[in-house]
């Protein structure tokens, strides 16, 4: 949907649309870090078996700071023009960003049944799944913004109009802002031993 | 369309000093007009979506004031026979061996907390808040429409359904959740805990899921529209207070909802997937259950969270429609402008670092509590300040007592009585004794319930003519003014004796204790209060609906000679509010009585040798 006053808007120096981005990360951010206090809450409280984060949540990590890069530099090379390169990188942050999410699933059974604490064995556990999940849940939304910017790389002719340089700028910020949300998880979870 | 046959004044100013932004050279009216549906339902107008929320919210209201009738019955007449209203309410009336009907237990806690739930979200959120920020928000600051149509309507819509699933939930076999609107665990989180602990709680929980998702698309979009579109020369500082109020709302929607969603996840989690964040060594009909290790505090403050700045998402929008309404009845700027800014900006602030004074009573450490007691009585201090403010508005003003007036004082007088009771209550020594009981009640409903509707009314009042472009009877707005003035104080005064007494909340009937068994009178007495403001309002409703049809035309666009940018739309709005160009701003909104003149509308550039107030 087109922002019904195009003329008013372009008098201010950000976007609405893109404020309007950067608000609903705030109130995403939100959900995270109630759910993430709810957790010190809950911890201080005993009965909370420790573990370390498994070794699946690194590649996850090493995936998505990947598809951070790769969706960077397929939105310099949309500017410069060269389309290939573009659609190139494009196509692997898709990769990532389905390798992030197998990795997290892996993780999860990782610790159902490595570690051994399955959904709802101990609540430090289940913290870990339920954030995991949330966020997971907001990278499937990334992905199929993935899928219409790839759908316009393969679809459109490529020319680099103000259009679609904000879409593409808006889906960055996007997939950048899930980046951030799962190493303030990962932090978080090393730091409070889970 | 500039061309219409005769120019008012406002128009000529507007050609003359406004700007071009070339709006209806493409033709956006016609797909916003095209045909029923684009017009009337699935609207992307702010004005139209603005009726929307407000027609839902007085549907709304009319089933949550509905069911607290029916609760005070109980309360008032715990030995009548109800067998009456068995054909609407079925097997939640059961019906004696004698032939005497009386209301089910599970169902007098299904009522009340429907009744909660629907007048806190339903009512006082979406209602208020979605109806005036859609419809002043673009108006006042020079809008054509918000930053996003699209997700405006989405939000509307969105409220829809969340009310089509609560009231869906109305019809289960097993009813309604039925374990208070704050929904605590263990009731909310174990699907055997209470009849409505079944299907009613989810379907709860899915319509507040929904709920929040509304919120949050209205507030971006509120956000967004006020930072953003403002037209030429509206500065912040030139923002009539109804905008800032909506505005801080917006920030705080945004803010506390989603800790809600976490809340209710959590609490879904337990109730589905085995989880025990909530739950702790529970005995089920003589059963352990394997919950063990959760905390239901932990839900507690997720709850409060939300909670405590959700009642100032409540009342914000209604302090910002009182002084609008006040100052242009006054025919006086309001007083201290930056002062009232900042005691939003304060109060909004303030409210997210409040949250535990709900939880004095909850095994909350005593050293915690402090931090909560000193916060929540600096609150009061910018609560002091508007209430100050507005006072001295009203003093030597050449006040006119309109409805929209009379509701606005009435808001200052219910918003004083229930924010000293807030003081009280706000000391954790005191709260020992009056937490969970009808002091509290009566706090709430007067400083929230009541203010917030008399702030909606002074809202409604005022801008019916912008809306249907027509007026309200005014006659029947003085009855409903004084009817539900006097009326509602018959009712929540004796509450405050009650809870002092230490009647607690959330009982079925009181007659069986001898404690409390003497404030049967008081008891009666209050249900009838309760029947006679019912009454008025249905008053209102009927003003309402017979006004927009047959109500006293508006001849000028500007009926009550105020200086905000909606007034200088034509009579009809159009979809892109001015027809022509955009008007620009040279003033803040309160030039009353400024220099002999009695107004001076925002578009009126300064004169020679004029000094701009603040
Ligand atoms: C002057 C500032 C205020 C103070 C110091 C204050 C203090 C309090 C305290 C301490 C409680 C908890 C009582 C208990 O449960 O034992 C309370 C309850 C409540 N207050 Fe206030 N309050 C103030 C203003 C307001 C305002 C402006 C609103 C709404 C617009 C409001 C709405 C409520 C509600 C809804 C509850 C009860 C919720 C429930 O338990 O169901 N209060 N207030
Ligand atoms: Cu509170």
């Amino acid at each position: 949907m087109e922002l019904a006053i195009k003329n008013q808007s372009t008098r201010n120096k950000i976007h609405p649309k893109k404020f309007a981005l950067y608000a609903s990360c705030a109130s995403i951010v939100m959900l995270f870090a109630s759910l993430s206090s709810g957790f010190i809450v809950r911890q201080a409280q005993g009965n909370w078996v420790e573990f370390g984060i498994p070794n699946m949540f690194y590649w996850s990590t090493a995936c998505i700071l990947g598809s951070s890069l790769t969706i960077f530099l397929s939105y310099t090379f949309f500017k410069k023009n060269a389309t290939s390169l573009y659609k190139l990188f494009l196509v692997a942050t898709l990769i990532l960003a389905v390798g992030f999410c197998v990795s997290q699933y892996y993780g999860w059974l990782e610790i159902k049944e490595v570690i051994g604490l399955p959904l709802g064995a101990n609540p430090s556990a289940d913290f870990v799944y339920v954030l995991t999940m949330l966020h997971v849940a907001h990278v499937f939304g990334g992905v199929i913004v993935l899928f219409t910017a790839l759908f316009h790389a393969f679809y459109l002719k490529h020319r680099v109009t103000k259009t679609r340089l904000l879409r593409f700028e808006l889906s960055m910020i996007y997939w950048h802002f899930v980046d951030f949300v799962w190493i303030y998880l990962l932090i978080f979870f090393i730091y409070n031993q889970s | 369309m500039a061309t219409k046959s005769v120019l008012a004044p406002e128009d000529i100013l507007i050609e003359e000093l406004g700007y071009e932004d070339h709006f209806h050279e493409h033709h956006e009216d016609d797909k916003y007009r095209s045909n029923f549906f684009s017009t009337y339902i699935f609207s992307m107008d702010h004005k139209m979506i603005a009726k929307q929320f407000l027609v839902t919210g007085i549907f709304w209201a009319i089933i949550g004031a509905g069911m607290s009738i029916i609760f005070r019955l109980q309360l008032g007449f715990p030995e009548e026979n109800m067998a009456w209203i068995k054909p609407l309410l079925g097997k939640w009336i059961v019906v004696n061996d004698a032939g005497i009907g009386s209301l089910a237990p599970e169902f007098y806690y299904a009522l009340v907390t429907m009744h909660g739930t629907i007048l806190v979200f339903f009512v006082l959120t979406a209602g208020l808040s979605g109806t005036f920020s859609n419809l002043l928000i673009p108006l006042q600051i020079g809008a054509r429409d918000m930053a996003s149509p699209m997700l405006n309507m989405m939000s509307y819509w969105f409220f829809f359904l969340a009310g089509l699933i609560m009231f869906l939930s109305l019809f289960l076999s097993t009813g309604p959740f039925s374990g208070g609107w704050t929904a605590y665990p263990p009731l909310s989180a174990l699907p055997q805990a209470s009849d409505g602990s079944a299907g009613g709680m989810t379907m709860w929980v899915v319509s507040l899921a929904f709920f929040v998702v509304s919120v949050l698309l209205g507030g971006i979009n509120y956000i967004t529209t006020v930072l953003n579109m403002r037209t030429k020369g509206m500065t912040m500082w030139r923002l009539p207070l109804t905008i800032w109020a909506f505005f801080v709302t917006a920030i705080l929607g945004l803010l506390s909802f989603p800790v809600l969603l976490s809340g209710l996840l959590l609490t879904m989690c337990d109730r589905g997937l085995g989880t025990s964040f909530y739950l702790s060594e529970i005995f089920i009909g003589g059963q352990a259950l394997d919950h063990v290790g959760g905390s239901p505090i932990l839900y507690q403050h997720l709850f409060w969270f939300l909670g405590h700045p959700e009642v100032y998402i409540i009342i914000l929008p209604a302090m910002g429609l009182v002084s609008e309404v006040m100052s242009v009845h006054a025919r006086k700027p309001i007083f201290g402008y930056k002062a009232m800014v900042y005691s939003i900006l304060a109060i909004g602030f303030l409210s997210f670092i409040v949250w535990a004074h709900h939880m004095f009573m909850s095994g909350v450490n005593p050293f915690i509590s402090n931090f909560f007691v000193i916060f929540t009585l600096i609150i009061a201090v910018p609560s002091a300040v508007k209430v100050f403010n507005w006072i001295t508005t009203l003093y030597g003003g050449n006040i006119r007592f309109t409805s929209a007036m009379l509701f606005s004082i009435g808001f200052v007088s219910m918003f004083i009585s229930g924010g000293l009771t807030g003081i009280f209550l706000g000391n954790s020594a005191i709260d020992i004794q009056m937490h969970d009981t009808y002091f509290v009640v009566a706090h709430f409903h007067i400083v929230m319930g009541i203010a917030a509707f008399f702030g909606m009314f002074a809202g409604i009042y005022n801008w019916f003519p912008k809306m249907y472009g027509r007026f309200m009877n005014e006659t029947l707005g003085k009855i409903h003014f004084w009817g539900t003035l006097i009326g509602s104080y018959a009712i929540f005064w004796p509450l405050h004796y009650l809870g002092m007494a230490g009647v607690p909340r959330r009982y079925y009937r009181f007659d069986s204790f001898d404690t409390f068994s003497h404030f049967a009178t008081l008891n009666k007495f209050v249900t009838i209060a309760a029947i006679v403001v019912f009454a008025l309002q249905i008053l209102f409703v009927i003003n309402f609906f017979y006004s927009i049809y047959k109500g006293k035309k508006m001849t000028t666009r500007n009926p009550w000679k105020a200086n905000t940018l909606e007034w200088t739309t034509p009579i009809d709005t159009g979809h892109g509010n001015w027809p022509g160009k955009i008007p620009t701003v040279h003033r803040w909104a309160y030039d009353y009585g400024k220099d002999g003149k009695d107004f001076i509308s925002q578009i009126k550039p300064l004169e020679e040798g004029e000094v701009e107030v603040h």
